[in-house]
Protein backbone atom coordinates (compact mmCIF):
# COMPACT_ATOMS: atom_id res chain seq x y z
CA UNK A 1 0.00 0.00 0.00
CA UNK A 2 1.23 3.45 -0.85
CA UNK A 3 2.58 5.17 2.23
CA UNK A 4 0.66 8.37 1.64
CA UNK A 5 -2.64 6.52 2.23
CA UNK A 6 -1.64 5.40 5.75
CA UNK A 7 -3.04 8.40 7.63
CA UNK A 8 -6.33 8.20 5.72
CA UNK A 9 -6.75 4.53 6.56
CA UNK A 10 -6.00 5.32 10.21
CA UNK A 11 -8.53 8.13 10.50
CA UNK A 12 -11.21 6.55 8.29
CA UNK A 13 -13.06 4.68 11.08
CA UNK A 14 -13.23 7.78 13.27
CA UNK A 15 -14.32 10.00 10.40
CA UNK A 16 -17.07 7.60 9.38
CA UNK A 17 -18.25 7.31 12.95
CA UNK A 18 -18.29 11.06 13.47
CA UNK A 19 -20.15 11.70 10.22
CA UNK A 20 -22.99 9.48 11.37
CA UNK A 21 -23.07 10.26 15.08
CA UNK A 22 -21.87 13.84 15.14
CA UNK A 23 -22.16 15.74 11.85
CA UNK A 24 -25.65 14.57 11.02
CA UNK A 25 -27.29 15.27 14.41
CA UNK A 26 -25.18 18.45 14.60
CA UNK A 27 -26.80 19.75 11.41
CA UNK A 28 -30.18 18.73 12.77
CA UNK A 29 -29.63 20.88 15.86
CA UNK A 30 -28.80 23.90 13.68
CA UNK A 31 -31.83 23.25 11.50
CA UNK A 32 -33.98 23.22 14.63
CA UNK A 33 -32.38 26.35 16.06
CA UNK A 34 -33.04 28.39 12.92
CA UNK A 35 -36.51 27.02 12.27
CA UNK A 36 -39.30 28.85 14.05
CA UNK A 37 -42.27 27.00 15.46
CA UNK A 38 -44.38 27.73 12.34
CA UNK A 39 -41.78 26.00 10.17
CA UNK A 40 -40.14 29.08 8.63
CA UNK A 41 -36.42 29.79 8.64
CA UNK A 42 -35.69 32.60 11.05
CA UNK A 43 -34.30 33.84 14.31
CA UNK A 44 -37.44 33.57 16.41
CA UNK A 45 -35.90 30.90 18.66
CA UNK A 46 -33.01 33.21 19.43
CA UNK A 47 -35.41 36.10 20.09
CA UNK A 48 -37.22 33.81 22.51
CA UNK A 49 -34.16 32.90 24.53
CA UNK A 50 -32.47 36.35 24.37
CA UNK A 51 -35.56 38.02 25.80
CA UNK A 52 -35.92 35.36 28.50
CA UNK A 53 -35.01 36.77 31.92
CA UNK A 54 -32.75 33.78 32.64
CA UNK A 55 -30.54 34.17 29.57
CA UNK A 56 -28.12 36.87 30.71
CA UNK A 57 -27.71 35.46 34.24
CA UNK A 58 -27.06 32.00 32.85
CA UNK A 59 -24.50 33.35 30.36
CA UNK A 60 -22.83 35.37 33.13
CA UNK A 61 -22.78 32.46 35.60
CA UNK A 62 -21.38 30.02 33.06
CA UNK A 63 -18.55 32.32 31.94
CA UNK A 64 -17.73 33.43 35.48
CA UNK A 65 -17.62 29.84 36.66
CA UNK A 66 -15.18 28.86 33.90
CA UNK A 67 -13.03 31.95 34.53
CA UNK A 68 -12.76 31.18 38.25
CA UNK A 69 -12.54 27.39 38.17
CA UNK A 70 -10.21 26.67 35.23
CA UNK A 71 -7.17 28.80 36.25
CA UNK A 72 -7.36 27.55 39.85
CA UNK A 73 -7.56 23.97 38.64
CA UNK A 74 -4.69 24.44 36.19
CA UNK A 75 -2.38 25.78 38.91
CA UNK A 76 -3.46 23.02 41.30
CA UNK A 77 -2.97 20.32 38.66
CA UNK A 78 0.51 21.58 37.69
CA UNK A 79 1.49 21.73 41.37
CA UNK A 80 0.04 18.31 42.09
CA UNK A 81 1.69 16.67 39.09
CA UNK A 82 5.08 18.19 40.01
CA UNK A 83 4.54 17.02 43.57
CA UNK A 84 3.80 13.48 42.38
CA UNK A 85 6.81 13.45 40.07
CA UNK A 86 8.98 14.32 43.09
CA UNK A 87 7.54 11.60 45.31
CA UNK A 88 9.27 8.30 45.93
CA UNK A 89 7.47 6.49 48.72
CA UNK A 90 3.71 6.14 48.45
CA UNK A 91 3.33 8.02 45.20
CA UNK A 92 1.18 5.27 43.65
CA UNK A 93 -1.23 5.50 46.55
CA UNK A 94 -1.32 9.30 46.47
CA UNK A 95 -1.89 9.39 42.73
CA UNK A 96 -4.69 6.87 43.04
CA UNK A 97 -6.39 8.92 45.74
CA UNK A 98 -6.00 12.19 43.85
CA UNK A 99 -7.54 10.66 40.73
CA UNK A 100 -10.56 9.20 42.52
CA UNK A 101 -12.78 12.14 41.44
CA UNK A 102 -12.25 10.96 37.84
CA UNK A 103 -14.78 8.30 38.66
CA UNK A 104 -17.24 10.64 40.32
CA UNK A 105 -19.97 12.03 38.08
CA UNK A 106 -21.08 15.61 38.49
CA UNK A 107 -24.36 14.15 39.71
CA UNK A 108 -22.58 12.26 42.49
CA UNK A 109 -20.30 15.23 43.25
CA UNK A 110 -23.40 17.35 43.68
CA UNK A 111 -24.84 14.79 46.09
CA UNK A 112 -21.57 14.67 48.07
CA UNK A 113 -21.38 18.44 48.48
CA UNK A 114 -25.08 18.59 49.24
CA UNK A 115 -24.41 16.22 52.14
CA UNK A 116 -21.86 18.73 53.43
CA UNK A 117 -23.53 22.05 52.68
CA UNK A 118 -27.16 21.13 53.22
CA UNK A 119 -29.10 22.75 56.07
CA UNK A 120 -28.78 19.51 58.08
CA UNK A 121 -25.36 18.85 56.59
CA UNK A 122 -21.90 18.25 57.99
CA UNK A 123 -20.67 21.84 57.67
CA UNK A 124 -23.47 23.11 59.87
CA UNK A 125 -22.96 20.21 62.29
CA UNK A 126 -19.29 21.17 62.58
CA UNK A 127 -19.99 24.89 62.99
CA UNK A 128 -22.64 24.03 65.59
CA UNK A 129 -20.29 21.81 67.58
CA UNK A 130 -17.61 24.51 67.81
CA UNK A 131 -20.24 27.08 68.71
CA UNK A 132 -20.18 29.35 65.65
CA UNK A 133 -23.89 28.90 64.95
CA UNK A 134 -26.81 28.16 67.30
CA UNK A 135 -29.09 26.50 64.79
CA UNK A 136 -28.75 24.98 61.30
CA UNK A 137 -28.29 27.75 58.75
CA UNK A 138 -29.67 27.41 55.24
CA UNK A 139 -26.66 28.48 53.15
CA UNK A 140 -27.84 27.37 49.73
CA UNK A 141 -30.90 29.58 49.36
CA UNK A 142 -31.73 32.41 46.98
CA UNK A 143 -30.56 35.06 49.46
CA UNK A 144 -26.97 33.86 49.19
CA UNK A 145 -26.12 33.79 45.46
CA UNK A 146 -22.42 34.26 46.25
CA UNK A 147 -22.41 31.29 48.64
CA UNK A 148 -24.17 29.14 46.04
CA UNK A 149 -21.61 30.20 43.44
CA UNK A 150 -18.75 29.46 45.85
CA UNK A 151 -20.24 26.07 46.68
CA UNK A 152 -20.39 25.18 42.98
CA UNK A 153 -16.80 26.39 42.51
CA UNK A 154 -15.60 24.23 45.41
CA UNK A 155 -17.51 21.19 44.17
CA UNK A 156 -16.17 21.68 40.63
CA UNK A 157 -12.58 22.07 41.85
CA UNK A 158 -12.99 18.96 43.98
CA UNK A 159 -14.48 16.96 41.12
CA UNK A 160 -12.71 17.95 37.93
CA UNK A 161 -9.07 18.72 38.79
CA UNK A 162 -8.20 15.04 38.43
CA UNK A 163 -8.83 15.18 34.67
CA UNK A 164 -6.09 17.80 34.29
CA UNK A 165 -3.85 15.91 36.72
CA UNK A 166 -3.84 12.66 34.75
CA UNK A 167 -3.04 14.41 31.46
CA UNK A 168 -0.23 16.45 33.04
CA UNK A 169 1.33 13.57 35.00
CA UNK A 170 1.33 11.53 31.82
CA UNK A 171 2.90 14.49 29.96
CA UNK A 172 5.60 15.07 32.58
CA UNK A 173 6.46 11.38 32.45
CA UNK A 174 7.25 11.75 28.76
CA UNK A 175 9.83 14.52 29.24
CA UNK A 176 13.27 12.92 28.89
CA UNK A 177 15.35 13.07 32.07
CA UNK A 178 18.39 14.17 30.05
CA UNK A 179 16.85 17.63 29.63
CA UNK A 180 16.81 18.14 33.38
CA UNK A 181 20.32 16.80 33.76
CA UNK A 182 21.54 19.17 31.05
CA UNK A 183 19.73 22.10 32.67
CA UNK A 184 21.27 21.21 36.03
CA UNK A 185 24.78 21.07 34.57
CA UNK A 186 24.24 24.57 33.20
CA UNK A 187 23.29 25.71 36.69
CA UNK A 188 19.52 26.00 36.43
CA UNK A 189 17.82 25.78 39.81
CA UNK A 190 14.49 23.98 40.22
CA UNK A 191 12.48 27.18 39.57
CA UNK A 192 14.29 27.82 36.28
CA UNK A 193 13.96 24.15 35.34
CA UNK A 194 10.20 24.40 35.86
CA UNK A 195 9.83 27.43 33.60
CA UNK A 196 12.45 26.59 30.97
CA UNK A 197 12.15 22.79 30.71
CA UNK A 198 8.97 21.35 32.23
CA UNK A 199 6.33 23.86 31.21
CA UNK A 200 7.50 24.44 27.60
CA UNK A 201 7.79 20.69 26.99
CA UNK A 202 4.44 20.17 28.65
CA UNK A 203 2.71 22.47 26.18
CA UNK A 204 0.92 19.78 24.13
CA UNK A 205 -0.49 18.28 27.32
CA UNK A 206 -1.40 21.70 28.72
CA UNK A 207 -3.21 22.55 25.51
CA UNK A 208 -5.24 19.35 25.52
CA UNK A 209 -5.98 19.66 29.22
CA UNK A 210 -7.10 23.29 29.03
CA UNK A 211 -9.35 22.79 26.01
CA UNK A 212 -11.06 19.77 27.54
CA UNK A 213 -11.53 21.39 30.92
CA UNK A 214 -12.81 24.76 29.69
CA UNK A 215 -15.36 23.23 27.35
CA UNK A 216 -16.52 20.91 30.14
CA UNK A 217 -16.93 23.97 32.34
CA UNK A 218 -19.38 25.38 29.77
CA UNK A 219 -21.40 22.16 30.06
CA UNK A 220 -21.65 22.23 33.85
CA UNK A 221 -25.12 21.15 34.83
CA UNK A 222 -25.90 18.51 37.44
CA UNK A 223 -23.72 20.01 40.21
CA UNK A 224 -25.40 23.38 39.77
CA UNK A 225 -28.81 21.74 39.66
CA UNK A 226 -28.23 20.03 43.00
CA UNK A 227 -26.52 22.88 44.85
CA UNK A 228 -28.21 25.91 43.33
CA UNK A 229 -31.39 24.66 41.73
CA UNK A 230 -33.15 27.49 39.93
CA UNK A 231 -31.20 30.08 41.93
CA UNK A 232 -28.15 29.76 39.74
CA UNK A 233 -29.11 29.39 36.07
CA UNK A 234 -26.37 28.15 33.74
CA UNK A 235 -26.48 27.71 29.95
CA UNK A 236 -26.63 23.92 29.95
CA UNK A 237 -29.31 23.89 32.65
CA UNK A 238 -31.42 26.34 30.64
CA UNK A 239 -31.00 24.13 27.57
CA UNK A 240 -32.32 21.25 29.64
CA UNK A 241 -35.24 23.33 30.90
CA UNK A 242 -36.29 24.44 27.42
CA UNK A 243 -36.00 20.93 26.03
CA UNK A 244 -37.79 19.10 28.83
CA UNK A 245 -39.83 21.40 31.03
CA UNK A 246 -41.00 23.77 28.27
CA UNK A 247 -40.83 21.12 25.49
CA UNK A 248 -39.38 23.71 23.09
CA UNK A 249 -36.73 21.92 21.01
CA UNK A 250 -36.12 25.04 18.89
CA UNK A 251 -35.18 27.23 21.85
CA UNK A 252 -33.10 24.41 23.35
CA UNK A 253 -31.22 24.13 20.06
CA UNK A 254 -30.70 27.90 20.06
CA UNK A 255 -29.11 27.58 23.52
CA UNK A 256 -26.97 24.77 22.17
CA UNK A 257 -25.80 27.07 19.37
CA UNK A 258 -24.82 29.73 21.94
CA UNK A 259 -22.79 27.19 23.96
CA UNK A 260 -21.21 26.00 20.73
CA UNK A 261 -20.17 29.53 19.73
CA UNK A 262 -18.57 30.14 23.14
CA UNK A 263 -16.74 26.83 23.00
CA UNK A 264 -15.32 27.50 19.54
CA UNK A 265 -14.06 30.94 20.57
CA UNK A 266 -12.21 29.52 23.58
CA UNK A 267 -10.84 26.53 21.67
CA UNK A 268 -9.37 28.77 18.97
CA UNK A 269 -7.91 30.97 21.71
CA UNK A 270 -6.07 28.04 23.34
CA UNK A 271 -4.91 26.66 20.00
CA UNK A 272 -3.33 30.02 19.18
CA UNK A 273 -1.85 30.83 22.59
CA UNK A 274 -0.42 27.38 23.28
CA UNK A 275 0.54 26.55 19.70
CA UNK A 276 3.32 23.97 19.59
CA UNK A 277 5.83 24.85 16.86
CA UNK A 278 6.84 21.78 14.88
CA UNK A 279 10.54 22.11 15.68
CA UNK A 280 9.83 22.43 19.40
CA UNK A 281 8.15 19.06 19.79
CA UNK A 282 9.92 16.44 21.85
CA UNK B 1 38.54 37.85 69.06
CA UNK B 2 39.33 35.32 66.43
CA UNK B 3 37.69 34.58 63.11
CA UNK B 4 35.65 31.45 62.79
CA UNK B 5 37.71 28.62 61.49
CA UNK B 6 37.00 27.16 58.08
CA UNK B 7 35.50 24.05 59.68
CA UNK B 8 33.11 26.06 61.79
CA UNK B 9 31.84 28.01 58.78
CA UNK B 10 31.33 24.80 56.85
CA UNK B 11 29.50 23.20 59.74
CA UNK B 12 27.24 26.20 60.06
CA UNK B 13 26.40 26.11 56.37
CA UNK B 14 25.66 22.41 56.42
CA UNK B 15 23.34 22.94 59.37
CA UNK B 16 21.59 25.78 57.54
CA UNK B 17 21.09 23.64 54.43
CA UNK B 18 19.77 20.77 56.51
CA UNK B 19 17.34 23.06 58.26
CA UNK B 20 16.00 24.32 54.93
CA UNK B 21 15.74 20.78 53.60
CA UNK B 22 13.76 19.75 56.65
CA UNK B 23 11.45 22.71 56.28
CA UNK B 24 10.78 21.92 52.61
CA UNK B 25 10.19 18.31 53.45
CA UNK B 26 7.70 19.25 56.12
CA UNK B 27 5.92 21.64 53.76
CA UNK B 28 5.88 18.98 51.06
CA UNK B 29 4.45 16.28 53.28
CA UNK B 30 1.78 18.51 54.77
CA UNK B 31 0.58 19.61 51.33
CA UNK B 32 0.38 15.96 50.27
CA UNK B 33 -1.61 15.21 53.42
CA UNK B 34 -3.87 18.18 52.80
CA UNK B 35 -4.62 17.20 49.18
CA UNK B 36 -5.29 13.59 50.11
CA UNK B 37 -7.76 14.52 52.85
CA UNK B 38 -9.34 17.15 50.60
CA UNK B 39 -10.28 14.34 48.21
CA UNK B 40 -11.12 11.63 50.72
CA UNK B 41 -12.98 13.48 53.44
CA UNK B 42 -16.05 14.49 51.37
CA UNK B 43 -16.37 10.89 50.13
CA UNK B 44 -16.07 9.69 53.72
CA UNK B 45 -18.92 12.00 54.72
CA UNK B 46 -21.10 10.58 51.93
CA UNK B 47 -20.31 7.09 53.24
CA UNK B 48 -21.29 8.18 56.75
CA UNK B 49 -24.59 9.48 55.42
CA UNK B 50 -25.27 6.35 53.39
CA UNK B 51 -24.59 4.12 56.38
CA UNK B 52 -27.06 5.95 58.58
CA UNK B 53 -30.77 5.45 59.07
CA UNK B 54 -33.24 7.90 57.57
CA UNK B 55 -33.84 9.51 60.98
CA UNK B 56 -30.15 10.27 61.47
CA UNK B 57 -29.80 11.67 57.94
CA UNK B 58 -32.66 14.07 58.52
CA UNK B 59 -31.50 14.92 62.06
CA UNK B 60 -29.19 17.66 63.33
CA UNK B 61 -26.43 17.95 64.37
CA UNK B 62 -24.86 15.09 62.48
CA UNK B 63 -22.48 12.49 63.80
CA UNK B 64 -19.14 12.31 61.99
CA UNK B 65 -18.89 8.56 62.59
CA UNK B 66 -20.84 6.01 60.54
CA UNK B 67 -23.53 4.11 62.42
CA UNK B 68 -23.18 1.12 60.05
CA UNK B 69 -26.91 1.10 59.68
CA UNK B 70 -27.81 -0.54 56.35
CA UNK B 71 -31.37 0.74 56.32
CA UNK B 72 -30.87 3.39 53.60
CA UNK B 73 -28.78 1.20 51.30
CA UNK B 74 -31.07 -1.76 51.76
CA UNK B 75 -34.12 0.35 51.06
CA UNK B 76 -32.54 1.81 47.93
CA UNK B 77 -31.33 -1.47 46.43
CA UNK B 78 -34.47 -3.46 47.12
CA UNK B 79 -37.10 -0.89 46.43
CA UNK B 80 -35.92 0.22 43.03
CA UNK B 81 -34.07 -2.80 41.62
CA UNK B 82 -30.96 -0.71 41.20
CA UNK B 83 -28.87 -3.77 40.45
CA UNK B 84 -30.27 -4.08 36.92
CA UNK B 85 -29.52 -0.43 36.24
CA UNK B 86 -26.02 -0.94 37.63
CA UNK B 87 -25.45 -3.81 35.22
CA UNK B 88 -26.76 -1.74 32.30
CA UNK B 89 -24.43 1.11 33.18
CA UNK B 90 -21.47 -1.27 33.28
CA UNK B 91 -22.30 -2.85 29.93
CA UNK B 92 -22.79 0.50 28.19
CA UNK B 93 -19.53 1.83 29.69
CA UNK B 94 -17.52 -1.22 28.59
CA UNK B 95 -18.91 -1.00 25.03
CA UNK B 96 -18.01 2.68 24.96
CA UNK B 97 -14.49 2.06 26.22
CA UNK B 98 -13.71 -0.59 23.62
CA UNK B 99 -15.17 1.33 20.66
CA UNK B 100 -13.60 4.66 21.65
CA UNK B 101 -10.09 3.24 22.08
CA UNK B 102 -10.38 1.09 18.96
CA UNK B 103 -11.39 4.04 16.80
CA UNK B 104 -9.43 6.75 18.57
CA UNK B 105 -5.94 5.30 18.88
CA UNK B 106 -5.22 4.95 15.13
CA UNK B 107 -6.56 8.45 14.53
CA UNK B 108 -4.43 9.87 17.35
CA UNK B 109 -1.39 8.16 15.87
CA UNK B 110 -2.15 9.57 12.42
CA UNK B 111 -2.45 13.09 13.86
CA UNK B 112 0.85 12.78 15.70
CA UNK B 113 3.00 11.12 13.04
CA UNK B 114 1.77 12.13 9.60
CA UNK B 115 1.36 15.35 7.67
CA UNK B 116 -1.45 14.88 5.26
CA UNK B 117 -4.00 16.90 3.34
CA UNK B 118 -7.06 17.39 5.49
CA UNK B 119 -5.19 16.95 8.77
CA UNK B 120 -6.27 20.33 10.08
CA UNK B 121 -9.83 19.67 8.91
CA UNK B 122 -9.86 16.41 10.82
CA UNK B 123 -8.41 18.12 13.90
CA UNK B 124 -11.09 20.78 13.68
CA UNK B 125 -13.78 18.10 13.33
CA UNK B 126 -12.49 16.45 16.50
CA UNK B 127 -12.34 19.73 18.40
CA UNK B 128 -15.78 20.77 17.16
CA UNK B 129 -17.07 17.50 18.56
CA UNK B 130 -15.72 18.50 21.94
CA UNK B 131 -17.06 22.00 21.49
CA UNK B 132 -20.62 20.82 21.45
CA UNK B 133 -23.01 19.79 24.19
CA UNK B 134 -22.99 16.26 22.84
CA UNK B 135 -25.77 14.83 25.02
CA UNK B 136 -28.19 17.00 23.03
CA UNK B 137 -27.35 14.99 19.93
CA UNK B 138 -29.29 12.17 21.55
CA UNK B 139 -32.55 13.88 20.53
CA UNK B 140 -32.22 13.53 16.73
CA UNK B 141 -30.41 10.22 17.18
CA UNK B 142 -33.33 8.76 19.12
CA UNK B 143 -35.41 8.90 15.91
CA UNK B 144 -32.74 7.17 13.82
CA UNK B 145 -32.33 4.44 16.43
CA UNK B 146 -36.04 3.63 16.26
CA UNK B 147 -35.73 3.23 12.48
CA UNK B 148 -32.74 0.88 12.65
CA UNK B 149 -33.97 -1.06 15.68
CA UNK B 150 -31.40 0.26 18.15
CA UNK B 151 -33.93 2.06 20.34
CA UNK B 152 -33.74 1.28 24.05
CA UNK B 153 -30.56 -0.73 23.48
CA UNK B 154 -27.36 -0.40 25.46
CA UNK B 155 -25.37 -0.71 22.23
CA UNK B 156 -27.17 2.30 20.73
CA UNK B 157 -26.57 4.28 23.91
CA UNK B 158 -22.89 3.35 23.93
CA UNK B 159 -22.60 4.62 20.34
CA UNK B 160 -23.78 8.03 21.54
CA UNK B 161 -21.42 7.79 24.51
CA UNK B 162 -18.62 6.94 22.09
CA UNK B 163 -19.35 10.13 20.20
CA UNK B 164 -18.70 11.84 23.54
CA UNK B 165 -15.59 9.83 24.38
CA UNK B 166 -13.94 9.52 20.96
CA UNK B 167 -12.56 13.08 20.80
CA UNK B 168 -11.02 12.62 24.26
CA UNK B 169 -9.46 9.42 23.10
CA UNK B 170 -8.10 10.97 19.85
CA UNK B 171 -6.76 14.13 21.51
CA UNK B 172 -5.13 12.32 24.42
CA UNK B 173 -3.54 9.60 22.29
CA UNK B 174 -2.29 12.15 19.77
CA UNK B 175 -0.57 14.25 22.43
CA UNK B 176 0.76 11.02 23.87
CA UNK B 177 2.27 9.87 20.56
CA UNK B 178 3.61 13.39 19.97
CA UNK B 179 5.58 12.98 23.17
CA UNK B 180 7.23 9.73 22.03
CA UNK B 181 10.28 10.52 19.90
CA UNK B 182 9.79 9.43 16.29
CA UNK B 183 13.50 8.53 16.25
CA UNK B 184 12.78 5.48 18.43
CA UNK B 185 10.43 4.19 15.77
CA UNK B 186 12.87 5.01 13.00
CA UNK B 187 15.54 3.03 14.83
CA UNK B 188 13.19 0.04 14.93
CA UNK B 189 12.57 0.37 11.17
CA UNK B 190 16.30 0.42 10.52
CA UNK B 191 16.66 -2.71 12.64
CA UNK B 192 14.17 -4.51 10.42
CA UNK B 193 10.76 -3.91 11.97
CA UNK B 194 7.92 -2.93 9.69
CA UNK B 195 5.67 -0.08 10.68
CA UNK B 196 3.22 -2.26 12.58
CA UNK B 197 5.94 -4.15 14.47
CA UNK B 198 7.70 -0.93 15.35
CA UNK B 199 4.45 0.47 16.68
CA UNK B 200 3.66 -2.62 18.76
CA UNK B 201 7.18 -3.15 20.11
CA UNK B 202 8.42 0.40 20.62
CA UNK B 203 5.54 2.88 20.74
CA UNK B 204 2.92 0.72 22.42
CA UNK B 205 4.85 -0.03 25.65
CA UNK B 206 5.62 3.68 26.02
CA UNK B 207 2.06 4.71 25.24
CA UNK B 208 0.26 2.09 27.31
CA UNK B 209 -0.18 4.15 30.51
CA UNK B 210 -1.64 7.05 28.54
CA UNK B 211 -3.87 4.73 26.55
CA UNK B 212 -5.10 3.33 29.84
CA UNK B 213 -5.81 6.81 31.09
CA UNK B 214 -7.81 7.49 27.95
CA UNK B 215 -9.68 4.20 28.39
CA UNK B 216 -10.55 5.25 31.92
CA UNK B 217 -11.93 8.47 30.50
CA UNK B 218 -14.12 6.64 28.01
CA UNK B 219 -15.50 4.38 30.70
CA UNK B 220 -16.14 7.20 33.13
CA UNK B 221 -17.73 9.43 30.49
CA UNK B 222 -20.27 6.75 29.70
CA UNK B 223 -20.80 5.78 33.32
CA UNK B 224 -21.51 9.35 34.38
CA UNK B 225 -23.61 10.48 31.43
CA UNK B 226 -27.18 11.37 32.29
CA UNK B 227 -28.97 13.23 29.51
CA UNK B 228 -28.52 10.84 26.56
CA UNK B 229 -29.07 7.85 28.83
CA UNK B 230 -32.40 9.24 29.97
CA UNK B 231 -33.49 9.94 26.37
CA UNK B 232 -32.33 6.71 24.76
CA UNK B 233 -33.16 4.04 27.35
CA UNK B 234 -36.64 3.30 28.63
CA UNK B 235 -36.63 -0.24 30.02
CA UNK B 236 -32.85 -0.67 29.94
CA UNK B 237 -32.17 2.37 32.10
CA UNK B 238 -28.65 3.05 33.23
CA UNK B 239 -27.96 3.97 36.83
CA UNK B 240 -27.60 7.71 36.19
CA UNK B 241 -30.81 7.94 34.18
CA UNK B 242 -32.51 5.98 36.89
CA UNK B 243 -31.14 8.14 39.72
CA UNK B 244 -31.99 11.44 38.09
CA UNK B 245 -35.56 10.37 37.50
CA UNK B 246 -36.01 9.28 41.08
CA UNK B 247 -34.09 12.17 42.66
CA UNK B 248 -36.87 14.71 42.32
CA UNK B 249 -39.39 12.46 44.09
CA UNK B 250 -37.18 10.41 46.37
CA UNK B 251 -36.40 11.03 50.05
CA UNK B 252 -32.96 12.33 51.06
CA UNK B 253 -31.60 9.00 52.25
CA UNK B 254 -32.20 7.53 48.79
CA UNK B 255 -30.21 10.41 47.25
CA UNK B 256 -27.19 9.70 49.43
CA UNK B 257 -27.36 5.92 49.04
CA UNK B 258 -27.71 6.40 45.28
CA UNK B 259 -24.72 8.73 45.23
CA UNK B 260 -22.59 6.14 47.02
CA UNK B 261 -23.69 3.34 44.71
CA UNK B 262 -22.92 5.59 41.74
CA UNK B 263 -19.34 6.33 42.80
CA UNK B 264 -18.36 2.94 44.27
CA UNK B 265 -17.84 0.99 40.99
CA UNK B 266 -15.97 3.94 39.50
CA UNK B 267 -13.59 4.06 42.47
CA UNK B 268 -13.08 0.29 42.22
CA UNK B 269 -12.44 0.56 38.50
CA UNK B 270 -9.80 3.22 39.03
CA UNK B 271 -8.26 1.00 41.68
CA UNK B 272 -7.98 -1.86 39.19
CA UNK B 273 -6.25 0.25 36.53
CA UNK B 274 -4.04 2.11 39.00
CA UNK B 275 -0.98 0.05 38.12
CA UNK B 276 -1.24 1.27 34.53
CA UNK B 277 -1.49 4.83 35.78
CA UNK B 278 1.64 4.17 37.82
CA UNK B 279 3.68 2.89 34.91
CA UNK B 280 3.73 6.49 33.73
CA UNK B 281 6.82 6.77 35.93
CA UNK B 282 8.35 3.89 34.10
CA UNK B 283 8.53 6.26 31.16
CA UNK B 284 9.99 9.03 33.27
CA UNK B 285 12.81 6.79 34.40
CA UNK B 286 13.90 5.61 30.98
Amino acid sequence: MNKKYYPYVLIAPSVLFLLIFFVYPFIEVFVQAFTSSDGHVGLSNFENIFTDYNFLPSLKNTLLLALVVVPVQLCMAVGMSLMISKMKKGRDTVLYILTIPLGVSDLAAGIIWLAILDQNGFLNSFLFSIGVIDQPESWLNYQNPIIIFTAVVVAEIWRATAILLVILVSGIGLIPKEYYEAAEIFGANSWVRLWKVTLPLLRPSLQTALILRTLLAFEVFAVVMLLGGSNMPVLMGETFNWAFNYQDAGAASAYAVVILALSIVFTLFYLRVLRVPKGARI
Amino acid sequence: MSDLSYDEILEKEVREVNRKKKMWRWLFLSSVAFLVSWILFPIYLLVVNSLSSADVINGFPKNFWPAFDMESLHFFVNYYGVLGALKNSLIAALFTMVIAIGLGTPAGYALARFDFRGKETFRMLILLTRAFPMPLLALPLAVIFINVGLDDSLFGLSLVHTALALPFSVLITSSLFLGIPVELEEAAWVLGCNRWQAFMKVVMPLALPGLTASAVFAFVISWNEVFAAAVLTVNNQTLTAFLVQSLSTSPVEVKFAGGLILILPAILFLFVVRKYLFSMWGIANR
